[in-house]
């Protein structure tokens, strides 16, 4: 995992892009994430089937890792384990 | 990372939804992201080291923009305005290159390169026909998505590179993905070789805001867009809303309702032009941002509630906030800073440093950030209590007399209160006594009765220090702007050498 490579989900059509990235294992519906689909196998866990948004950003608890949701999927993003939460950011007005 | 992201992702989002309108011509997000992938493999069979772009505004600067990063070379738009001998420098420095755009001046400035020029149509046509059989491969290359000469008002054009990394933390840092309505639509009529144009494409393409392209200014055909294509956002430079303010002031007609935000910047914005446009256009939304190339476009807004807040407040400091550039983005950080790189309380003038992701501050030929990552931006400012930032010209400007730092905001801001003067500017002026001391220049309003220079020295005496009374007084018709509303003070200076 490092800043700007694409994972993908092996259970869901999920796809995220690292904008921050953490030691550790990153997960989508429950099952560690993959860089090419071809490896994927699996099938989504009832425990992490919430769904991810496109253009969402999701961090854990601490702020360390960080990911933008580039596809969305049925499968709900964790690391080690433990959900992600998307990031809300403040709304600005637009300036350009 | 890669900016093509931001292109791929509206394109997944909505393939037929309309994301550009050109000369009659609406393409989808769909058909731009196909045409960039197109230009991208062009580009890599071609082998060239940059795409320069050296034309106005059109479809083209996306497809070369979002082409070129995938491609792993940087988008370098170029300035057609520049004179001949300036612009065939900058063709030298970055050969070899796709040039699309003006090929016949381009061709004639720099033929022995090896440059590969390209119309605009023909460079569109072809990356259209090579979509088909397009890879779709994203190269990294140097990681560099855009170079950009600066304006080069106090030296030559320096090569500024901005990082996929620093556009990307930009976008993502202050736009949300999809968030505009599909009716809502984006007037860009700034040229593509200043920041704000590659920004605004960026921005407009993640929010999914129809891009309305306007391929150069002009007052009457902006108001004839926002009616036709109902605009409901729209960037704009002081100079660009001056003359839009003259042309309604001159009875053009225009539908305006749609018009629900303006955001302007690139200059410094005068007090009454502002407050004109706030009367016009009582329920648009206007923002003030303030940003540089080096820091991938905006680092601090003043944003619709503080424009009110200023119009209608009896507190001095709340109403003198229509001066400022608002607060820091939530992901920029901001310092004053004295000479010696000491940080500065509250309300004390100095260099204004800036630090986040989208700070670049990279040159090509060296980093102008410091070992802790902080951007000197060159501008002077201060910042009020509540931290609104106030900019005080380029640290540059400062005019030194005797020892003494003057700022030419504060002599300009006292000049312009005097009803009869429609502009005014300090600049240093060589003086035997103390080295440098200070010079003005003045534009009267049209029947004014000009101010004899003693009545000029008074105003001044009266409300700041003796040091700050010009020694040298000019009066000039108009003030020297450069096309993006860039007061040159060379120029001014110029007047006082003789």
């Amino acid at each position: 995992m490092k800043p700007g490579s694409k994972l993908k989900s092996a259970v869901c059509d999920t796809e995220v892009m690292v904008i921050r990235a953490a030691e550790g294992s990153l997960e989508c519906g429950g099952a560690a994430m993959v860089d090419d689909k071809a490896d994927a196998s699996g099938e989504l866990n009832p425990d992490f089937a919430e769904g991810t948004q496109m253009g969402k950003r999701y961090v854990d608890a601490d702020g360390t890792v960080e990911l933008l949701c580039v596809k969305a999927g049925k499968g709900s993003l964790s690391m080690n384990g433990t959900a992600l939460t998307t990031k809300e950011a403040k709304s600005l007005p637009s300036s350009d | 990372m890669n900016i093509s992201l931001l292109l791929q992702m509206a394109a997944d989002a909505g393939p037929d939804r309309i994301g550009l309108v050109c000369d009659g011509r609406r393409w989808t997000y769909g058909e731009l992201w196909r045409a960039a992938q197109g230009a991208a493999d062009r580009l890599v069979e071609m082998g060239c080291a940059h795409v320069a772009l050296l034309d106005e505004s059109s479809e083209a600067a996306p497809i070369a923009l979002f082409g070129a990063a995938l491609a792993g070379i940087p988008y370098v738009p170029l300035n057609y305005r520049l004179a001949n001998e300036d612009l065939g420098s900058l063709l030298q420095r970055v050969a070899p290159a796709c040039v699309v755009g003006d090929v016949d001046r381009a061709r004639a400035l720099d033929p022995d390169s090896g440059h590969q020029f390209f119309t605009r149509k023909d460079f569109v046509a072809d990356a259209e026909a090579a979509a088909d059989s397009a890879s779709g491969e994203e190269r990294e290359g140097e990681g560099i998505a855009a170079q950009i000469f600066t304006s080069g008002t106090t030296a030559a054009p320096k090569a500024a590179l901005l990082r996929h990394s620093n556009l990307l933390g930009y976008i993502l840092g202050t736009v949300e993905f999809c968030s505009a309505d599909e009716a809502d639509a984006q007037l860009v009529c700034v040229p593509p070789y200043h920041i704000a144009g590659i920004s605004a494409l960026m921005s407009s393409i993640y929010a999914m805001r129809r891009i309305v392209v306007l391929p150069a200014f002009d007052p009457d055909e902006w108001l004839r867009l926002v009616t036709t294509e109902k605009v409901t956002n729209a960037f704009l430079v002081p100079t660009m809303l001056g003359r839009i303010v003259e042309r309604l002031d001159a009875g053009v007609e225009a539908d305006l309702d749609s018009l629900g935000a303006i955001a302007y910047g690139g200059g410094r914005m005068p007090t009454e032009l502002i407050a004109r446009a706030l009367e016009m256009f009582p329920v648009t939304d206007f923002t003030n941002a303030y940003g540089l190339t080096e820091t991938s476009s905006t680092v601090a807004l003043l944003g619709p509630d503080d424009h009110r807040l200023a119009q209608f407040s009896d507190d001095p400091a709340v109403k003198a906030r229509m001066g400022s550039v608002g607060r820091p983005l939530p992901t920029v950080e901001v310092e004053i800073r004295d000479e010696e790189g000491h940080v500065l309380p509250a309300g004390e003038r100095g260099e204004i440093y800036v630090r986040g992701e989208q700070v670049s501050g990279e040159y090509r030929e060296r980093s102008a950030l410091t070992a802790d990552g902080w951007f000197p931006t060159r501008d002077a400012g201060w910042l009020d209590e509540e931290g609104y930032l106030f900019l005080a010209g380029r640290a540059d400007d400062v005019i030194v007399r005797g020892g003494e730092n003057i700022s030419p905001g504060e002599i300009e801001d006292v000049l312009m209160e005097h009803p009869a003067i429609a502009e005014a500017a300090a600049v240093g002026v060589p003086s035997t006594e103390w080295g440098e001391a200070v010079g003005i220049a003045v534009v009267y309003r049209p029947g004014e009765t000009p101010l004899d220079d003693n009545t000029l020295r008074e105003l001044i005496r009266e409300r700041l220090r003796s040091s700050r009374v010009p020694e040298q007084i000019r009066v000039l018709d108009a003030m020297p702007y450069n096309e993006m509303g860039k007061l040159l003070r060379r120029e001014i200076r110029s007047l006082f050498q003789d």
